[in-house]
């Protein structure tokens, strides 16, 4: 237990110091037209790891499973236009709908 | 939000609102996390006090499986650096857009996370700081909230993974993807993205792999009139 809570404190500094320390170092000045080009191009970037990554990974593993079927529905819902809360169901309700079927 | 997904309004009001969606998802994803650090004898408390502290899913998972699988200390936190090294320049992009002198700003930086960053993106290097913080709000408290019950139901509400939650935060990042395909460029910057997480995946810890496909941000310095 005392594992768990060392590592708590541990990680909780660690993230919160990850989140300062952009905002420490640049204060109020104004990035130049070269950085702001890249910020602006940093959330596609970002997101696509992000989606892949927790779709068709499985620790250092490129894995397919039920998870990619899930994601795929909701890629169909969004093409459809469906709200965001449609498309998180339709995407859980897919991933256990194949699950379950795999027993 | 509209139809198209983007925030009505810059508000912190408009940010709340902006962020329920992802708040549902958030607290389903709590419960999954109560539930699997009761499993892993974390006892009701700690993982509770992990979500108020730590509000980062992605590393908190990758801390409860390290640990869960016999890692140690050291592991699990080197792990949840390495999952969490995205805020590094996420912060740096929205810096100038909080307010206040520097400690300011690093504490609204603080309230920085992946959905909330995403919405207040205007997508010109700027950021909606009250939306921002607004958007973050409803997503903390559900994030506690799912984690306090999933820690004290434990093991009555079943395998979260048999139910498919843990398709929540791909999905969901699809969501605010699906916002940022706007033109070729952001195209071309997620294809590179994509291959550059893919291709490090079997050699480079958890984590580093999406660090390193935020290299493919690069390519906004390309072509730009």
């Amino acid at each position: 237990m005392t594992a768990v809570w060392l590592t708590i404190a541990l990680v909780a500094a660690a993230s919160a110091t990850l989140k300062a320390a952009g905002p420490l170092l640049l204060g109020d000045r104004e990035l130049g037209p070269r950085a702001t080009a890249v910020i602006a191009s940093l959330a596609p970037a970002l997101l696509t790891a992000l989606v892949l990554v927790d779709t068709i990974t499985a620790g250092r593993r490129l894995v397919v499973d039920a998870r990619l079927a899930g994601v795929a529905a909701a890629g169909v819902a969004l093409l459809l236009r469906a709200p965001v809360l449609v498309v998180l169901a339709v995407a859980v309700a897919t991933t256990a709908l194949l699950r379950l079927l795999a027993g | 939000m509209d139809t198209e997904g983007r925030p009505a309004g810059r508000g912190y009001a408009a940010g709340a609102r902006a962020g329920l969606p992802f708040a549902v998802a958030t607290a389903v994803l709590g419960v999954s996390f109560g539930v699997l650090a009761r499993q892993l004898g974390w006892g009701v408390v700690a993982p509770i006090v992990c979500s108020a502290v730590v509000l980062s899913g992605s590393a908190q998972f990758a801390v409860a499986s390290i640990l869960g699988a016999g890692g140690g200390v050291g592991a699990a936190t080197l792990a949840a650096v390495f999952v969490n090294a995205r805020f590094l320049p996420m912060g740096l992009a929205v810096a100038p857009s909080l307010a206040g002198g520097r400690l300011r700003r690093a504490a609204e930086g603080q309230l920085v996370v992946d959905a909330s960053w995403a919405l207040a993106n205007r997508g010109d290097g700027g950021f909606e700081r009250a939306l921002l913080l607004g958007a973050t709000v409803p997503q903390f408290g559900a994030w506690i909230a799912g984690t306090a019950v999933g820690a004290v139901a434990g093991g009555f509400l079943g395998d979260p993974e048999a139910l498919g939650l843990d398709v929540v935060f791909p999905a969901f990042f699809l969501v605010l993807l699906a916002e940022e395909l706007k033109d070729r460029r952001s195209l071309a910057v997620a294809v590179l993205a994509g291959l550059v997480a893919l291709g490090l995946v079997p050699f480079a810890p958890p984590g580093v792999p999406v660090v390193a496909a935020c290299g493919a941000a690069l390519l906004g310095l390309w072509n730009r009139s």
